[in-house]
């Protein structure tokens, strides 16, 4: 025990600035971390759907976790249904058995809701494009707000395009 | 092309009297065609000979005048043998599955994929197809493969029914509960307790092999580092490798040594990012924060270092595509000394935590016996005493200089899983240091060219999950006729179909990520 608390003692709190992370990369941190807290005021739950990527957007989703991008300590959560969430993360060129998934799982997130595709191939098809078996992007198959590209983009990116879909909506109702 | 050999070692194979041709590049490849008894007799030969099947696949030359044959890889301790059999009209050819059970799904893979049989197979069910190509088998030539109307459903996959006093199925997938890729996974269970999982896979198939057939072949090694993400450089450098053995091209010393770079980045990457999950499947979140602390730092230096953070696209025909300049080798050496600090503080952590070994110790076992069965490889393999690495094994530039030092385990279970994965990064990180202070000066890359004839080659790299191969065929008019990709997750994923079973549905996600096999590597 007394291992793991020197660990974590030695390491510090998860947010501080770690080794060679710039300050640059610091301050885009905390700005879109201030600007979801502004926009949000709450949790945002989100459902990650791999709809038939390579699975390298995936890690990128994953590392929002690590304690750099410390995403759940604002209050972002990924969750387990989409009955629960309030937006989709979706990733790959929908392939063709994941098209009805894909759908379902759009039909059962409660609305108001967001999607937000992830990487070249959610975007546009990227390297796979369209074919007997790839329907190409997500667009193709259900709404999507934002897109975010890259291949994989990198964290930062990803965070950043959740952010501009919350904002649109945010700007989009204060317009109404 | 290749120059015929009588390798008087090669001796499960050398009794049937084959016509094997050695093909030109770094590791002990060999090519040959056989009839349906020696392709039968072979595939027991090699069993015998405690040799593995690789993989199976299927190729229509008919375009360029040839036929439809059937291909298989097997490892055996002198190297790699590629055997094809010419398919009549019937295509069907034997069926491998009564030797190595591992070829079972391979085989219905190659019916949906080529439209090729294999002759005898009990099982005949679809497995990559799920019913929505409206156009027979997509790799056959002269097929337009499209897919199937708007509205269609997903056929239903008839799963084998377990019945009995209070057996109930638990359906999952395919959208996963996590940020994970798709497939569906049905569990026949009596209360807590696993009786059967089977699984349903398929869902991220987008129709890789059809793809590369549109690429141009020195362009096709982006695909080919987009079939399984995590093993990004595994894939490219196999394709790369495949590629320059087809054209018969020397590549630089110094960008071998910076692929092998990449390679072990690779490795200590994902096993880095899977001892934190796996900690944190045991409820040690502490594990997790830490290990993907360490994963982030890493990947960050490879994306300055290497130009990207998974080092994609960084392997390409003819060598690397960036030279890090001294000041950043010395960087990634001075991160392997860091990390294996960390790494070192963070095994004993988890070696003294009961609570985590308590979850860990006889979980999802496989003993060797059932893993040698079952043709269990790569990462899982060692942890159940299959002792098979290609950098040990079958020695290819720059590893031959570097006496890779093998990790194994024979317990089988998710601790040995977790040991392997802690024992081999260490001699990553050990590899890495050498690989960064000897890589030899010079050029990072040379121009390939198309000769101008047929030509054929496999790459055969030991990835971090396994070994991964890619077979391929390139035309007279500079096309790709066949690029058949193989992940270690065909032979893996039916193992841990019986790792699971008698374990608790709780512990489910612990054993599964302990293998951490892949979804895209698999489906194509």
């Amino acid at each position: 025990m007394w291992q793991i608390l020197r660990q974590v003692a030695r390491h510090g709190i998860l947010t501080e600035p770690p080794p060679r992370i710039e300050e640059v990369d610091r301050a885009r941190i905390d700005r879109i971390h201030a600007g979801l807290l502004e926009i949000l005021g709450q949790a945002l739950a989100i459902r990650a759907v791999d709809a038939g990527s390579c699975n390298g957007c995936e890690l990128e989703i994953q590392a929002l976790g690590n304690p750099y991008y410390n995403i759940e300590g604002l209050g972002i959560r990924f969750v387990a249904s989409p009955r629960h969430a309030d937006m989709l993360l979706v990733t790959g060129p929908v392939s063709r058995h994941m098209e009805e998934a894909l759908k379902r799982t759009y039909d059962a997130t409660p609305d108001p809701k967001l999607v937000v595709a992830v990487g070249d191939c959610g975007c546009d098809g990227g390297i796979f494009g369209e074919s007997y078996a790839s329907c190409g992007r997500v667009a193709n198959v259900i709404p999507v707000d934002v897109v975010v590209p890259g291949c994989p983009p990198p964290p930062m990116d990803i965070l950043r395009g959740i952010l501009s879909a919350v904002r649109q909506r945010a700007q989009a109702r204060a317009g109404r | 092309m290749a120059t015929p050999v009588s390798d008087p070692k090669l001796r499960p194979l050398s009794t049937l009297a084959l016509d094997l041709l050695r093909l030109p590049a770094a590791l002990p490849i060999w090519q040959g065609r056989v009839d349906a008894a020696r392709w039968l007799a072979a595939a027991h030969a090699v069993a015998e000979s405690s040799g593995r099947l690789i993989s199976v696949w299927g190729v229509d030359r008919s375009a360029a005048g040839g036929g439809m044959v059937a291909c298989a890889a097997y490892g055996v301790l002198e190297g790699l043998v590629w055997l094809e059999l010419l398919v009549g009209q019937t295509a069907a050819y034997p069926d491998l599955s009564g030797v190595f059970a591992c070829a079972g799904r391979m085989q219905r893979a190659t019916a949906d994929l080529s439209g090729l049989r294999a002759d005898g197979q009990s099982d005949t069910r679809a497995w990559l197809s799920h019913g929505l190509w409206a156009a027979g088998a997509p790799l056959q030539s002269g097929t337009l493969p499209v897919g199937s109307l708007p509205g269609t459903l997903p056929a239903d996959y008839p799963f084998v029914r377990v019945e009995g006093d209070g057996v109930h199925e638990i359906a999952v997938g395919p959208v996963h509960a996590g940020i994970i890729e798709p497939g569906h996974f049905r569990f026949s269970v009596v209360g807590e307790k696993v009786l059967r999982l089977e699984k349903h896979l398929g869902y991220t198939h987008k129709g890789i092999e059809r793809r590369f057939t549109e690429l141009a072949p020195l362009d096709a090694y982006r695909l080919a580092g987009r079939v399984s993400g995590d093993s990004t450089v595994a894939f490219a450098w196999a394709y790369c490798m495949a590629l320059e053995s087809a054209w018969q091209c020397d590549i630089p010393q110094r960008a071998v040594w910076l692929r092998a770079l990449m390679l072990e980045r690779e490795r200590v990457a994902n096993h880095l990012g899977d001892l934190g999950a796996l900690g944190n499947d045991a409820a040690l979140g502490f594990g997790l924060a830490q290990f993907s602390r360490l994963r982030e730092d890493w990947q960050r230096l490879s994306g300055e270092a290497l130009g990207h953070r998974f080092m994609m696209d960084c392997v390409v025909p003819g060598g690397v595509a960036i030279d890090p300049t001294p000041d950043l080798l010395l960087r990634l050496t001075q991160q392997c000394d860091a990390i294996e600090g960390e790494v070192r503080t963070l095994r004993t952590v988890y070696d003294e935590h009961a609570g985590l070994q308590d979850r860990f110790l006889t979980t999802g076992r496989v003993s060797p016996e059932l893993a040698a069965q079952l043709g269990l490889t790569g990462l899982a393999g060692r942890a159940s005493a299959q002792a098979f690495d290609l950098r040990c094994d079958q020695v290819w530039p720059p590893y031959d200089q570097l006496e890779v030092k093998m990790a194994t385990q024979r317990d089988g279970d998710v601790a040995a899983r977790v040991a392997v994965r802690f024992d081999e990064t260490l001699e990553s990180l050990r590899l890495l240091r050498r690989l960064c202070a000897g890589a030899p000066a010079g050029a990072i890359r040379v121009d390939m060219m198309a000769p101008g004839v047929p030509s054929v080659g496999i790459g055969w790299v030991e990835g971090w999950r396994g070994e991964v191969q890619v077979a391929l065929e390139i035309s007279a008019a500079n096309h790709i006729v066949r690029c058949h990709c193989h992940d270690p997750s065909w032979q893996n994923w039916p193992a841990l179909e019986h790792a699971v079973m008698g374990n608790i549905v709780p512990d489910f996600p612990l054993i599964n990520k302990s293998f951490n096999l892949s979804y895209s590597g698999h489906d194509l």
